[in-house]
């Protein structure tokens, strides 16, 4: 009995003793980016490493996101005659959860799990090590343009998935379905508020600064290996989507 | 100089140094040997402040350098150079930005004399500016400890530590570093530390040597001097002798 309470234990320890470090390592990187030197070229690296390489799959699963959810919503709608409806509902799920959502979701597969390999692959190289000896900060060298980038980037993404996720819809809904191009916009102008896109907005910024964070703690703390960076990679991907969804609920809270 | 007091460092309630104490004359080559994981590499750490010791002290010009934080750590970080066991070149430059970017990130010359200096350090290396493009991946693993040794160099230092410098080169090439080392040494008056098993090749370019093992300095003196130290373990790691090699 003493053992699996010990391990509880353990494990809430562990747990902690990991969110707090990630709270000091976020704290130190943002601290750095308001000290000299700046790097505003490394920034722009990064969000064209994190963004830009993440256009293609944002582009393709907001596409495909939104033509299911016209398909979906098309027939739930059709049982009660309001298909007219059919642009609010692909609008307000898509700038309110589906877009924020699976965009950080499909970031930090491609871009996490990347940011991850990369400096974990520093670390085992002691590349991380060799600028520390050259008295250049690697937190500030390595992290802080990534979060900077992660806080840029996911938002302009997830603008991009909610227009692109609308003519999605637009596609199924008007153009496959038959719904009046003038019903599909104007009940999306209506029903959209000033607060769904804030929201959407706050979200995004979120779940981009923690998709980021994780990536680059788990990577910063790399140990044993090859073996290590595929385990952190792995750790990124899990417990990024988690962290995105448990994030969403708590918003969703906030703004509803 | 560079004086180590009484170094201690555990790991998980594993001791892997317990006392360690050497001087590093100015000017000199000292070179640590004994066996793979024995803690080498760990001390070398610590005096170039990547590890903090749980006790002990590392003097240089006796200041505590254990102790240093902020902008007077990376005051002494300048003045010294690491060539890392595998090199540590940034995957994502190349090669003329590998010995680029100390030069870049730490003083404010023009790209017209950095570029003259990289292809100094590069001629210095017997590497050709053909090399200047390739990123590390394209290196063979000689070429790769070259392209380091001339990122270090270039930071012009007063201190240069080695970890394992010829670990995984084949003769011709261990040859090679070990000249480079004499070489640049001669020519720049450096102090430096060199960590290595290889032996006995290290002693070509050692002027002092000590031995590490189980966490503390058994035997220390000239090349000559451990050679015939009368210590049968460092006899033992000497001739290479498997049921040391094996303890």
């Amino acid at each position: 009995m003493a053992n699996p309470l010990r391990q509880l234990g353990q494990m809430s320890v562990n747990m902690v003793q990991e969110a707090g470090g990630m709270m000091i390592f976020l704290l130190e990187g943002l601290g750095l980016a308001f000290v000299p030197p700046f790097r505003p070229r490394r920034v722009l690296q990064e969000i064209h490493n994190i963004g830009v390489r993440s256009t293609l799959i944002i582009l393709l699963t907001a596409a495909f996101t939104g033509m299911v959810l016209a398909l979906q919503g098309y027939y739930t709608l059709r049982k009660y005659g309001s298909e007219g409806a059919l642009g609010s509902v692909v609008a307000l799920s898509l700038i309110r959860e589906m877009g924020p959502v699976l965009t950080g979701i499909m970031v930090s597969a491609r871009a996490g799990s990347a940011v991850t390999a990369e400096i974990g692959i520093m670390r085992i190289t002691e590349q991380l090590d060799a600028l520390d000896t050259m008295a250049v900060n690697p937190i500030q060298y390595v992290v802080m343009p990534k979060l900077l980038a992660g806080v840029i980037a996911v938002p302009l993404l997830t603008a991009i998935f909610d227009v692109v996720g609308i003519l999605g819809g637009f596609l199924v809904g008007v153009v496959l379905l038959g719904v009046s191009s003038g019903s599909y916009f104007s009940g999306m102008v209506q029903s959209v508020v000033p607060l769904d896109i804030n929201g959407g907005i706050v979200k995004s910024l979120v779940f981009g600064l923690t998709i980021i964070l994780v990536a680059c703690y788990k990577g910063y703390n790399t140990e044993h290996g090859a073996e290590g960076v595929s385990k952190a990679t792995n750790q990124t991907v899990v417990l990024s989507a988690v962290l995105v969804l448990a994030w969403d609920y708590v918003l969703t809270s906030f703004f509803m | 100089m560079i004086k180590i007091i009484n170094l201690v460092k555990s790991f998980n309630g594993h001791k892997v140094l317990d006392g360690i104490n050497l001087e590093m004359p100015e000017g000199q080559i000292t070179v640590v040997i004994g066996k793979s994981g024995v803690g080498k590499s760990v001390l070398l750490k610590h005096i170039i402040g990547l590890l903090k010791p749980d006790s002990g002290q590392i003097l240089v010009d006796d200041r505590d350098i254990s102790l240093l934080k902020g902008r007077s750590l990376r005051e002494f970080k300048r003045r010294f150079a690491v060539l890392f066991q595998g090199g540590a070149l940034f995957d994502s430059l190349s090669v003329f930005e590998n010995i680029a970017f100390p030069l870049r990130e730490k003083t404010r010359l023009r790209e017209v004399e950095i570029a003259q200096r990289v292809r100094d350090r590069l001629a210095q290396m017997n590497l050709t500016s053909e090399v200047e493009t390739k990123f590390p991946d394209e290196l063979s693993g000689g070429m790769k400890k070259r392209v380091a040794l001339a990122r270090a160099m270039i930071q012009e230092p007063e201190i240069m530590f080695y970890d394992e410098p010829v670990t995984g080169l084949d003769p011709p090439m261990t040859n090679t570093v070990f000249h480079l080392i004499s070489k640049t040494h001669q020519e720049s008056g450096y102090t430096a530390l060199v960590v290595s098993h290889d032996i006995p090749d290290v002693f070509q370019v050692a002027d002092q040597v000590a031995m590490l093992h189980k966490g503390r300095i058994i035997a220390a003196g000239t090349p000559e001097e451990i050679q015939s130290h009368p210590d049968p373990v460092v006899q033992s790691f000497i001739r290479g002798e498997v049921d040391f090699l094996e303890d």
